[in-house]
């Protein structure tokens, strides 16, 4: 009963980091991790609530659920993952920030 | 027994926000990544736990698994065009700021995180409301518990998941087919992904791990009937097959002709989409599938659904759409030629 909530809270609280992680950082990669993070704390709050209060039976319709979500969510995270490397490429601008790496800007043709 | 499952418990649910954080915070984009990985199997650990064993294999599968492989292949390869960049640049010498003007920085700040916390306000709001609202029977649990006995499976998930809800189902199928859509159109993937030989141990453990997979991969299709496992699950397993053979770079997956990889990925969609069909011209519901015979119905579908899960995955892997077989019909069409050319220019 009481273990349950911890669940809950903590589903919310990987929402709270990833939509802080979401804001807050600016490379789009870390935005990508972040988002992930969010939907694990939405899987986490849906899951924890399917246990039910108290009762044995379980609700499998959430499970269901979550389980088409994690793969929706690796889709769209395999799809958002290609267009940053297409970014980089076609802006010829790297991402990656390197510590005292000062940018620089390379020509388009080899 | 109960108070040490709670502490359990407890320490589980703090060290899942406490990861969350520290992979946000690290400075290192790839040791984010790592830790992100171990909150997946953190995360797999805790579905143990919240009793829900198919989303637990799922996410060990997809969640930390290939979302890891995935994120650590674009981290390679933007590491990799940022170096040849920084070779050609030798010549430019152009410098750039790359920092967001702080000024700028500053202004957004509290307008996004005013937005960010009515957001979570409202979530919260709705999340107790919610709570509030559900009945105390326990949801949708005993419901379908008694329509189990007509469903053709014995287990409950994999009956919300093509037999009662089969549309979200059918609907997640076809994300995963326009996100492989989309990639492909996107770009075009250069073999081998890796730079260097892969060495013996990996050509090695890979011989023995992929056929291996591929039959757990069956199995899991065929488990899931009555326990956990099922088409995702199964298909996630059979894509790391793919993506080990794609990182040892065997030949025999360089050879895959592309028709036939677009028929992979193409087999479960539209196999689902046709069971659809028949089902509402045979008279019935959208996925209402005649009760005799609708564990047949669904374990055609699961392995159909589960082999282009698995063509889709390693497709999203691999990060675009397979070479083009070196020039043959270069010459004929306007648009391939056109198009070879282009990536030719862009790769270099």
């Amino acid at each position: 009963m009481n273990t349950l909530l911890f669940y809950d809270f903590s589903g919310l609280a990987l929402l709270a980091i990833g939509l802080h992680g979401l804001i807050r950082s600016s490379h789009p990669l870390r935005k990508i991790l972040a988002a992930n993070l969010m939907t694990s704390g939405v899987f986490l709050i849906m899951i924890s609530g399917a246990r039910g209060t108290g009762q044995t039976m379980i609700d499998p319709v959430p499970h269901a659920m979550v389980l088409t979500g994690i793969v929706v969510s690796v889709s769209t995270t395999a799809v958002a993952l290609v267009l940053v490397c297409l970014v980089q490429e076609t802006t010829n601008r790297a991402l990656l920030w390197q510590k005292r790496k000062r940018e620089k800007w390379g020509r388009t043709d080899g | 027994m109960m108070d040490a499952m709670g502490i359990f418990d407890m320490v589980l649910a703090l060290a899942l926000p406490w990861l969350g954080w520290r992979l946000l915070a690290s400075p290192d984009l790839f040791r984010a990544m790592v830790l992100f990985i171990s909150l997946g199997l953190l995360m797999a650990l805790t579905w143990v736990r919240l009793q829900a064993p198919d989303v637990a294999l799922a996410e060990a599968a997809i969640g930390a698994g290939l979302t890891g492989a995935l994120f650590l292949s674009a981290l390679r390869r933007l590491e990799r065009l940022s170096e040849a960049e920084r070779r050609l640049a030798f010549a430019g010498k152009r410098e750039e700021e790359d920092e967001i003007p702080p000024e700028r920085h500053r202004r957004a700040k509290p307008v996004a995180y005013g937005l960010a916390l009515l957001l979570l306000a409202v979530f919260v709001l709705l999340l107790a409301w919610s709570l509030a609202q559900t009945p105390a029977g326990g949801g949708l649990g005993p419901a379908v518990g008694e329509q189990l006995g007509q469903s053709g499976v014995r287990s409950e998930v994999t009956a919300v998941l093509l037999n009662f809800r089969g549309y979200d189902t059918l609907l997640e199928v076809m994300v995963l087919f326009l996100a492989a859509l989309g990639v492909w159109s996107l770009t075009r993937v250069r073999l081998p992904l890796q730079d260097e030989e892969p060495g013996p141990v990996l050509a090695t453990l890979v011989r023995l791990l992929a056929p291996l997979m591929i039959m757990v991969a069956g199995y899991l299709v065929w488990i899931g009937g009555s326990r956990a496992g099922g088409a995702f699950q199964g298909g996630a397993v059979l894509a790391a097959a793919g993506v080990l053979l794609l990182l040892a770079n065997v030949t025999v997956v360089r050879q895959i002709p592309a028709a036939l990889l677009r028929w992979g990925l193409a087999l479960g969609p539209l196999l689902f989409l046709l069971t659809a069909v028949v089902c509402v011209a045979a008279g019935g519901n959208l996925l209402e599938y005649p009760p005799q015979r609708a564990g047949a119905w669904i374990l055609l579908i699961e392995s159909a659904s589960a082999v282009s899960i698995g063509v889709t995955l390693a497709a999203l892997y691999a990060g675009g759409r397979p070479p083009e077989p070196p020039a043959q019909d270069r010459g004929g069409e306007q648009g391939p030629g056109r198009d070879a050319d282009a990536d030719a220019g862009g790769r270099q």
